[in-house]
């Protein structure tokens, strides 16, 4: 064996020793937490202006509106932007989800100053310069061209639609062609006013910086952005559950594999349930080489490259979904053998070797997840989105630990039933 | 970026390097072998990459069901991966639990089992993963471009191999590959993380250096034969978009042209990991809407390979128009000096790209074996360096000297249509 010799002492996991958080007065949320072992910064955020806020006619609005930001601003065009941006070797990005827009970059430490300033100036000033929003449209129409030939993307977005049909979850954020089309620069102008403000804003800076001046940094920044009118969004209408199984194939000429996505609604992360849906779900489709599911339509079939499962945890309801690339004349048997594995597994639930397997996978592997500081900025915007608690991760081994076989099918039992099941499928 | 490392070789040939890095309790232990798609003949394509799946598929001592669960229980995070000059696998661990994949390693260097029916079945699972990838248009623009490019070079193939040759390829051909080329003197360990370095090495004395060295493998040399003109090549396929795909050649990794190809790179698509929005072919191609996207590629490889420029063209452009406004930044940068500050700009570029990747131990460790594949680690500690001591007349030089109409080919997407 080598023995352990490492230097470090206590491996350090963020906790309310080393996560530093301050409100400012305007309402933003500050997380920061210091880390010197490289000169670099990532910095990452969320801020409660996402899909939900747009119309059916509108579709796409939120993505299209996140994606102009850094178009153009009152003090600087596209191209000075991202020229002082690539000239650091630093890189900023927005992208768009139901509830939030979220933001993330990284940087060398001396410029984040520089980094903070253009973010600032795209929440707050952004100009939707006319030629530019145009530009973008035509990419976004190419986009949605080339989304409407992959298979993966047909068969999850017909999964969307069944599994919450009539949710605002069933719509896809990046739209359609037709209402992108119909987006024009007042939309646009509008949703920004109504929408964007620093209430309910969370931001994240992790890396060689000590906290109180990252909160500084931030506060200088930001700290002055005032919208008084800033809406909030309506409460999530209920999801309807499904009476009996759905199907539907998503017909594509040309294609030499099929995509194919099973599943059903999953718990909310901020559910009880989750840790032992994910626990289990980690039995299922995940676990060695993708789990029983791998198992059966990958090594013991040879069905498929890839074959897994997953859960989708987010805000509202979740998803619960098995998704394997196949042959086309291979689909019907590997959704056979996936319902096969769904009937087994919330009979029978996991063994008492798979549960500890997978408990000692999901502790083991905290580190590795950890280790970089986009990966630490992850899991602290995720305490603070789902209310985790700053000592989250110091107690996560044991709450690991504590999930049963019983926990497991239980939960297994409410969110699985083989017969109200959604079929979605892609490709010839 | 701390750049101390221990290098040596065990008595069997097999090199090993090691870095200790003690930010974080995690180790990654990378082995490289010298084999890869450049190594594989006609009616072999494919074995490279097919025998790495089968690398997974146990030894006597870590049986297939085991060895899938082994690492995953102690939370490590493992993988493989073929490229044209290597073949390489991973382990990154919480630290104490390192030794489990020193073994793991050690063990399937020789031990493999290769069963006639695992085989049989990872056969399907490879077709699998090549129809997936024939869904993307990309995949066959580029296969196409690649198979033009080289005539008699064994780049021509995808990694992944052709078709006919996953139906005949035999578990023989696959053992017997496993056997030339996974020999220690073939070899070379490379791990970085949270050790001590006396303590490592001891440890892997153990367990590597009773592997008996092997035949030296051999190697398919078959130099491609200078291009004489422009070739011009079109695929098409489902979908309403037109990709143009242009590749110049390039030389290897370590001929002195590489890196002020490097520059030209930075400056015609931008710096890799980074965004590309100021790069010149973004602002002549993207900013005047004769595309909706450019990106370019290239790769550290043993023997000259490509350089490829892809341009999703623009819904209402005409790709022939494309080419003519790639064509003009290509003649600017050979006709007129670029200045001192945009080699000073791709070097701060460059060298914020190093401070990520020094944030993740995996990354450093894969860095060790990587260049070590085509050069050796001094390449990659003298990067930034020998980029800062490009000149504007380099880049002009090497711009006129290996982007020529004649010596490049140019593959166009053309969809028909979108059926349904």
């Amino acid at each position: 064996m080598v023995k352990r010799t490492s230097k470090l002492t206590q491996p350090s996991l963020p906790g309310p020793d080393d996560i530093y958080r301050e409100v400012l007065s305007n309402g933003i949320t500050v997380l920061a937490r210091s880390n010197f072992n490289s000169p670099s910064i990532s910095m990452g955020g969320y801020l409660p202006a996402g899909a939900i806020f747009e119309s059916d006619a509108k579709l796409g609005l939120a993505d299209f509106v996140s994606s102009s930001l850094m178009r153009g601003t009152q003090r600087r065009n596209f191209d000075e932007i991202y020229n002082e941006l690539e000239s650091v070797g630093a890189s900023m990005g927005f992208d768009s989800g139901v509830h939030n827009i979220s933001f993330g970059g990284r940087t060398l430490v001396e410029d984040l100053p520089l980094l903070l300033k253009l973010l600032s100036e795209s929440l707050q000033t952004p100009t939707f310069p006319k030629d530019e929003v145009e530009k973008l449209r035509a990419q976004w129409l190419t986009g949605l061209a080339i989304r409407a030939q992959d298979t993966s993307d047909m068969a999850s977005m017909a999964f969307d639609a069944m599994l919450f049909e009539g949710h605002p979850y069933s719509r896809p954020s990046d739209g359609y062609v037709e209402t992108i089309q119909s987006i024009t620069r007042d939309d646009m102008e509008k949703f920004h006013r109504l929408y964007f403000g620093p209430r309910g804003m969370v931001i994240a800076i992790v890396g060689a910086i000590e906290p109180k001046k990252a909160v500084e940094a931030v506060s200088r920044v930001l700290g002055g952005w005032q919208v008084p009118g800033q809406l909030k969004a309506s409460v999530l209408p209920p999801h309807k559950p499904l009476k009996k199984t759905v199907k539907r194939h998503h017909a594509l000429a040309g294609k030499s594999q099929s995509d194919l996505v099973i599943g059903m609604v999953g718990p909310s992360r901020k559910g009880p349930e989750y840790l032992s849906a994910s626990l289990g779900n980690s039995v299922l489709g995940q676990f060695g080489m993708m789990g029983r599911i791998g198992e059966v339509v990958r090594e013991k079939s040879g069905l498929a490259y890839y074959a897994s499962s997953s859960l989708g945890a987010g805000i509202g309801p979740g998803t619960w979904e098995v998704s394997a690339g196949v042959n086309p004349k291979n689909l019907k048997k590997a959704i056979g053998l996936i319902e096969k594995e769904l009937r087994r597994f919330i009979k029978s639930g996991v063994t008492k070797q798979e549960l500890a397997d997978s408990q000692a996978n999901y502790i083991g592997r905290l580190p590795l997840s950890l280790e970089s500081n986009s990966g630490v900025a992850n899991a602290i915007l995720n305490i603070e989105r789902y209310g985790l608690g700053l000592d989250y991760y110091q107690r996560y081994v044991g709450m690991v630990r504590e999930v049963t076989r019983a926990d497991v099918l239980e939960t297994a039992r409410k969110y699985i039933d083989p017969d109200r099941l959604v079929i979605a499928t892609a490709g010839p | 970026m701390a750049n101390k490392i221990t290098q040596l070789t065990l008595k069997n040939g097999m090199k090993v390097m090691l870095k200790e890095i003690h930010t974080a309790p995690i180790i990654s232990s990378w082995v490289w072998y010298r084999v890869g798609s450049k190594d594989e003949s006609t009616g072999k394509t494919g074995i490279s990459h097919w025998t790495e799946h089968m690398q997974f598929k146990g030894t006597k001592k870590f049986p297939a069901s085991m060895l899938d669960k082994a690492i995953s229980r102690e939370g490590g995070r493992w993988n493989a991966s073929t490229s044209h000059d290597s073949t390489r696998y991973y382990e990154t661990m919480p630290a104490d639990k390192i030794d489990l994949a020193l073994r793991l390693e050690a063990d399937r260097m020789r031990n493999s089992i290769y069963k006639e029916n695992e085989v049989a079945s990872e056969r399907t699972v490879i077709i699998s993963e090549r129809e997936g990838h024939e869904n993307e248009p990309m995949f066959r623009l580029t296969e196409a471009v690649q198979n033009t490019a080289f005539r008699v070079h064994p780049y021509r193939h995808e990694i992944i191999g052709d078709m006919a040759d996953l139906h005949t390829i035999t578990r023989d051909d696959l053992y017997g590959h496993y056997r030339t080329y996974y020999v220690p003197n073939n070899a070379i360990l490379a791990i970085a993380g949270d050790f001590e370095t006396k303590e490592m090495l001891k440890r892997i004395k153990e367990l590597f250096e009773p592997i008996p060295k092997g035949a030296t493998p051999p190697r398919l040399t078959r130099p491609e034969p200078e291009q004489k003109g422009e070739i011009r090549l079109s695929v098409e396929g489902p979908g309403e978009t037109t990709f143009i795909q242009v590749a110049y050649r390039f030389p290897d990794a370590t001929h002195p042209d590489f890196f002020p190809l490097q520059v030209v790179d930075s400056l015609l698509t931008g710096a890799s990991g980074l965004s590309y929005k100021t790069s010149r072919l973004y602002r002549a191609l993207v900013d005047h809407e004769y595309a909706v996207n450019v990106s370019g590629w290239s790769e550290s490889t043993i023997d000259p390979y490509l350089y490829r420029i892809t341009i999703t063209n623009h819904p209402k452009g005409n790709p022939e128009e494309a080419i003519k406004v790639l064509d003009g930044e290509i003649r600017k940068l050979q006709d007129e000096l670029i200045s001192r500050a945009e080699i000073t700009r791709a070097v701060k570029q460059a060298s914020a790209v190093f401070a990520y990747g020094s944030e993740n131990i995996t990354h450093q460790a894969f860095w060790m074996g990587y260049v070590e594949m085509f050069s050796s680690y001094d390449w990659f500690t003298t990067y930034l360096d020998k980029l800062a001591k490009v000149t504007p007349k380099d880049v002009q030089r090497v711009a006129q000297k290996y982007f020529q109409s004649k010596s490049r080919v140019i593959g166009i997407y053309i969809p028909n249509g979108a059926e349904a």
